[in-house]
């Protein structure tokens, strides 16, 4: 298949899954919605009257209040984790660098961690994604400095690395559960183990004002990622600034990551699994790669978030523990096909 | 009008890279010592030395890539450490030793990511023939459409150089260029760095092979132990007892054709 028509293909496939599964989102739940009401009420919100809007003022309360601010918050929080996984794997030339997996996203927990239990109603919603954001700036920039070396980073010297920012990030949130008080405990634990549940606008506003934005920066950088590829030197040799294009990424991938968590929490290997599928269909380049992976990661947590909605009856499952249940297996995968196929770990 | 450097933009025979008094040192040792060297726009000079000569270091340090640690070098007239790196990237090009590539990007990507610079500068048409005559010259056709990460050594080596030829700069720096090579690419190669002085373009390129640098290259330097030993032509650079001095090794210089291009043979039992 060509590259055009395997483009054609994945644009279909993504369109596909992003109307189906949000959709398909908005109709399930306690209270049964018809396709046709959310069409009509979403008409209705531009301006447009059809027979198909809801009659029944508790199907649009039950659409605008829980349902749309939720397959919203899915969309963005996939698009920022997928398009950071996708940033921090060119600036580390590595395919197994994910924000997860490296500590970037504990980083960003202890962050929001510490913000919670110093009190949400003290450092109001953005204060929440403030903090998350410097968390997970430190954690970055720490996983960066010290993985590095000759413009590369080995995937053995990754995986350490991430494992003591893990360590050091799970530690912090220890610490800030044991002086939290009972209240503020419970929620950290529950919003650490990741849950798209319960999103309001005013959050939804938050994550979006920097997600934006965020890929719309990713995609004027695509081109020299693209020459990143080719190594530091080279890129430097074709005219990048790399120290420049190192320190725009860094603080990106923190934004994206800590726009992420704020209110989500930890939903790891959506940055790692969705960059590396899209790469397999359309090839590495950076510009298609950023755009189908913000588009995927939506789509991906759309579904999931739906997976934990209806899997288990009268039950919500922690969707962190649902993407790491899929993406933990693939992961493995991948390192152990990247070791094979280079005999170690270089 | 930042952005237009014209092919060879210097008048042939012009001083394009001047270098005066360049040291080195690193960690408290001497890499370089004092290098005074000026390089031509149309000819192509080989570096040549034995291993840990300096060779590529000189190199890195008048491509731009590093700092000398006293002296200056001077690109088409200006310092080099005075370019931005989107201007420098118009002036030269540099073909490195290292050109592993992270992503399993396809060759003509690799190729076509040659034009970068010139990017909204450079007319269309011109990065489609820029591209396709760089292809032409390291003959890389048959391997365009395959991932360059499945690649062979060799067929690596070719399509980076076609990369930095798609640059089409004046000034086009070649580190250790043969190396990989088969002993008709290794001709190939040269021949290119032929035709890109002959376009009046300066080539400054490390080689090992002495005879393959006595046979294509205009002048020679040869660097013994981060100074440098000898400038000047083929036949003047390769005596029999300077290449034994400097590499520890004694060698007989064979002379052919009519300008007497040497052929450098160590003496064996």
């Amino acid at each position: 298949m060509s590259l055009r028509s395997r483009a054609v293909a994945l644009t279909l496939l993504l369109a596909g899954l992003l109307v189906g599964g949000v959709v398909l989102s908005a109709i399930t739940g306690q209270l049964p919605v018809t396709p046709t009401e959310v069409a009509g009420s979403l008409l209705r919100a531009i301006g447009i009257d059809t027979d198909w809007a809801p009659t029944d003022p508790i199907v649009e309360s039950t659409l605008w209040v829980v349902r749309f601010p939720r397959i919203v918050m899915a969309l963005v929080v996939g698009a920022a984790l997928a398009v950071a996984g996708a940033v921090m794997q060119a600036i580390f030339g590595n395919p197994l660098a994910e924000p997860g997996v490296v500590g970037v996203s504990s980083g960003a927990a202890l962050g929001a961690a510490t913000a919670i239990a110093v009190g949400a109603s003290v450092v109001g919603v953005a204060g929440v994604a403030v903090a998350a954001f410097l968390g997970g700036l430190v954690a970055t920039l720490l996983v960066y400095v010290v993985s590095r070396a000759g413009g590369r980073t080995e995937v053995v010297t990754l995986l350490l690395t991430g494992i003591a920012v893990n360590a050091i990030a799970q530690a912090g949130i220890a610490f800030v559960l044991f002086v939290a008080d009972s209240a503020s405990r419970e929620q950290i634990v529950f919003w650490q183990l990741g849950s798209l549940g319960g999103s309001l606008w005013s959050q939804v506003l938050v994550v979006a004002v920097v997600t934006v934005p965020g890929v719309v920066l990713a995609l004027a950088l695509a081109r020299r990622y693209d020459l990143l590829a080719l190594g530091e030197r080279n890129a430097r040799h074709l005219g990048v600034d790399v120290e420049r294009l190192r320190l725009v990424s860094i603080v990106l991938v923190a934004l994206l990551t800590g726009a992420a968590v704020a209110f989500a929490g930890i939903i790891a290997f959506v940055g790692l699994v969705i960059p590396h599928l899209i790469r397999m269909i359309i090839g590495p380049a950076h510009r298609g790669l950023v755009l189908a992976s913000a588009a995927g990661g939506g789509a991906l947590l759309v579904i999931a978030d739906l997976l934990t909605r209806t899997l288990v009856a009268g039950a919500e499952l922690p969707i962190g523990m649902l993407t790491s249940l899929v993406g933990g297996p693939f992961f493995f995968w991948l390192l152990y096909r990247q070791r094979r196929r280079s005999g170690g770990w270089a | 009008m930042s952005g237009a450097v014209p092919r060879g933009a210097a008048s042939v025979s012009e001083p394009v890279i001047v270098a005066r008094g360049v040291h080195l040192t690193r960690d408290g040792r001497e890499i370089l010592g004092g290098i005074d060297l000026d390089i031509l726009s149309g000819e192509v000079l080989a570096l040549v030395g034995p291993n840990g000569a300096g060779k590529s270091t000189l190199l890195s340090v008048l491509s731009g890539d590093q700092d000398p640690s006293h002296g200056t070098v001077e690109l088409l007239g200006r310092p080099v450490g005075a370019y931005r790196p989107l201007e420098l990237a118009r002036r030269r090009a540099v073909l490195s030793q290292a050109n592993t590539v992270s992503f399993p990007f396809r060759v003509i990507e690799i190729v076509q990511m040659g034009r970068s610079p010139w990017l909204r500068s450079a007319e269309l048409a011109d990065d489609q023939a820029a591209v396709l005559e760089a292809i032409r010259a390291t003959d890389i056709e048959h391997l365009l459409g395959r991932r360059f990460t499945s690649l062979s050594g060799g067929e690596q080596a070719r399509a980076s150089l076609a990369r930095v030829l798609a640059q089409r700069t004046p000034i086009v720096f070649l580190d250790e260029p043969t190396a990989a090579l088969d002993l008709r690419h290794q001709e190939d190669v040269m021949r290119v760095a032929r035709g890109l002085a002959a376009d009046g373009r300066a080539v400054v390129v490390v080689v090992h092979d002495l005879s393959l640098a006595g046979a294509y290259a205009d002048r020679i330097a040869l660097l013994d132990n981060g100074r440098l030993d000898a400038v000047g032509t083929p036949h003047e650079v390769m005596t029999a007892e300077r290449v034994g001095r400097v590499y520890g090794l004694a060698v007989r210089i064979h002379r052919v054709g009519d300008s007497e291009r040497p052929i450098v043979l160590p003496l064996r039992d």
